[in-house]
């Protein structure tokens, strides 16, 4: 890479030659080709990857006035609150942003489902994200027990107690993750240890989802390659613009959640100190838990419910195998839109279930959401790759684009 | 680009911004408690974008406080300088922490003493312990204050509807247990705290009339600031974050058109 010939320019080709910064900045943040045709569901990606800097960056701020013990706990997080300049903006933006991060990420997932980003030769970029949201599952609920409140300790209480479960080493595990034999000082010095250390994780995970990205490049609504430098566009400016209107929009929604809104997500019983002694009423975990609480609970064994719980994210490892058509985006399959959008409501079911009582009717509702759920993966992606006949996709990008603004100009002469 | 399918960028921001307002919403409808009446939503000086705390009603609320609620309810995570930001003076703040006692120490000869308390302290809770207020409240634990209106489902409108909702006649067949009390919002409606507030339960200096009603109100706004002390300033810096990223936002947006313009 030349830069130039002035007096500063060429110390970044020196830098550059030793160490390709530069040139591996311009390959793929600026020239990196891009379909042309990409949504505004293409957003959520970055969006989530500038999320998750947010959520490093205020996290480190409030680590650094927390204490991890059982007896300040709960004290140091309103300390933070009431006492550290901005400690508020830095809560509330961490504690809401951790919501954020759910939504952002389930849009980005339901994207990649509907139009096919998980198939061939993407599989891997789709497994490395499963695993993000595995990463992602676990730092927020060992995040979600620091502030020492009542659910923080409760949701604490069911999640670890579920994995007394497994036969044999059950209590040996649980034991093994109190360290103790009841949850304790022990745990949440530990909690705190692996809600710090896991975004670290989740960052190299990203990195890794990058790669496999800039491998094969991103899919698209058509759901067909780029064959032609008229297919794509460099990514700067017309994504980096894209992307920062998207993120203009988001951070309107996110801050006005952030500074009007705060206690929405949260639960008031968290606002009580943990005490071992006092169960709440109803033990609910945070929202973005509440599907997979809700297959949990759907099954009366308990060791068959928490492989269920498992197995509902485990499941989209498999995806790329379950769902076989050739053709990638919803669009072009009549047959998978209707079901995708069965499924997405499927899984707004499950989560209401998550949240009611244990009671009918939601009991029954939460079966069969939980049978549809598994369904939808084992039985009706198989099923409909084989009996659905998709529509002939464009040749491609370019083309169903010029053809698209053909009919356009035909309408307006008409 | 091409928008045949239901996939439209306007529409999924709609979609968006309606789905964070729904569960905006959806939160305080939900107040009915357990078998009681629907909590009526009061009108709170602090509900709202522009909301800010009645600051007669907070000094009310701090007068209640103090001569009722005090005698058996800690304030543990506000401290009297805090007392300040709701319009005390530094001297008047000085005056009230001296009446109480804080046990210090060690001093130099290794023993502990007691000291007035200054306006860093917390508030000075009126029991040593746990055992001793439940000792003292006939097995009862009257909780720390600090957070109640967070911390309770419906907020200030609950707290405000429990003060309020005590009743002497019980519903018909209602069986109430040895030194409780009937409460209609109160979940499971039995509780130990006796009706803390009536008419004219406190004297106000600024000649508010003092019905039950108001004092519930002020207490309410009061400890409605003790759990959220950084409201106003939260709600003010936001409205000027708001103001900036819409600007900012349909700058990029114009941008943005600008830029793609040239693609086709």
């Amino acid at each position: 890479m030349k830069f130039g010939t002035n007096l500063i320019l060429p110390v970044l080709d020196w830098v550059d030659y030793r160490l390709p910064v530069f040139s591996y900045a311009r390959d793929n943040l600026i020239d990196y080709p891009t379909p042309k045709n990409l949504n505004y569901w293409w957003n959520f990606g970055s969006l989530a990857g500038i999320l998750l800097m947010i959520m490093i960056i205020t996290g480190f701020f409030l680590a650094i006035n927390y204490s991890p013990h059982t007896e300040f706990a709960f004290a140091s997080v309103e300390h933070v609150m009431r006492d550290v300049n901005y400690g508020w903006l830095l809560r509330f933006m961490h504690s809401n942003g951790a919501s954020m991060f759910f939504v952002l990420v389930y849009i980005h997932m339901f994207r990649g489902l509907y139009y096919g980003s998980y198939k061939a030769p993407r599989e891997l970029l789709w497994i490395i994200g499963v695993c993000i949201y595995l990463a992602m599952m676990g730092t927020a609920f060992m995040g979600y027990v620091l502030p020492w409140g009542q659910m923080s300790y409760w949701g604490a209480t069911v999640i670890t107690s579920l994995f007394s479960a497994v036969p044999i080493i059950g209590d040996t595990i649980v034991t093994w993750l109190w360290g103790g034999f009841v949850i304790d000082n022990n745990t949440l010095t530990r909690f705190f240890v692996g809600h710090y250390l896991m975004p670290a994780v989740i960052y190299m995970l990203v990195i890794v989802h990058m790669w496999a990205l800039h491998q094969h490049k991103s899919n698209n609504p058509l759901g067909v390659d780029m064959k032609s430098t008229a297919d794509s566009i460099p990514f700067h400016p017309y994504y980096t613009i894209k992307d920062m209107f998207g993120l203009g929009v988001f951070m309107i929604i996110y801050m006005g959640i952030v500074f009007f809104a705060p206690d929405m997500f949260g639960e008031p019983d968290n606002y009580i100190e943990a005490n071992p002694l006092v169960t709440p009423p109803h033990i609910v975990p945070e929202w973005y838990f509440l599907p997979f609480y809700a297959i949990l609970r759907s099954i009366e064994n308990k060791l068959v419910g928490v492989i269920a719980m498992f197995a509902g994210v485990g499941i989209l490892f498999a995806l790329p195998w379950m769902d076989r058509c050739r053709v990638r985006s919803a669009k072009f399959r009549p047959i998978y839109r209707q079901f995708f959008w069965i499924f997405v409501f499927d899984c707004l079911v499950l989560g209401y279930i998550g949240a009611q009582a244990a009671v009918e009717p939601y009991v029954t509702i939460g079966r069969i959401a939980t049978a549809y759920y598994f369904a939808h993966f084992l039985i009706v992606c198989p099923m409909i790759c084989k009996f659905e006949k998709p529509l002939e996709p464009p040749e491609s990008i370019s083309s169903a684009i010029l053809k698209s603004e053909q009919e356009k100009t035909a309408k307006g002469a008409g | 680009m091409m928008m045949t399918n239901i996939f439209t960028p306007r529409k999924t921001l709609i979609a968006i911004a309606a789905a964070g307002m729904l569960s905006g919403l959806a939160a305080p409808v939900a107040l009915a408690s357990e078998g009681g009446p629907a909590l009526q939503k009061h009108d709170w000086s602090f509900n709202g974008v522009f909301g800010t705390y009645d600051r007669g009603a907070l000094k009310r609320g701090f007068q209640i406080y103090s001569e009722v609620c005090a005698s058996c309810h800690s304030l543990k995570l506000v401290a009297y300088r805090n007392l300040q930001d709701i319009g005390f003076t530094e001297d008047a703040v000085k005056e009230l922490a001296a009446e109480f006692e804080v046990t210090d120490g060690p001093n130099d000869e290794g023993d502990m003493y007691s000291r007035p308390a200054r306006p860093s302290d917390r508030f000075v809770p009126p029991y040593a312990n746990e055992q001793a207020s439940r000792a003292n409240n006939a097995g009862a634990f009257p909780p720390d204050l600090s957070l109640m209106v967070k911390a309770r489902k419906g907020g200030p409108d609950y707290l405000y509807g429990l003060l309020i909702g005590y009743k002497e006649d019980l519903p018909e067949g209602f069986e109430l247990a040895d030194g409780m009390n009937y409460n209609e919002v109160f979940p499971g409606h039995q509780i130990a705290m006796g009706p803390p507030l009536y008419d004219e339960t406190v004297e106000y200096e600024d000649g508010t009339p003092a019905t039950l009603e108001q004092h519930a109100k002020d207490i309410t706004t009061f400890l409605a600031w003790a759990a959220s002390p950084e409201m106003e300033a939260r709600k003010k810096l936001g409205i000027k974050v708001l103001l900036f990223l819409f600007v900012w936002t349909g700058m990029l947006y114009a941008l943005k058109r600008k830029i793609w313009a040239k693609l086709h």
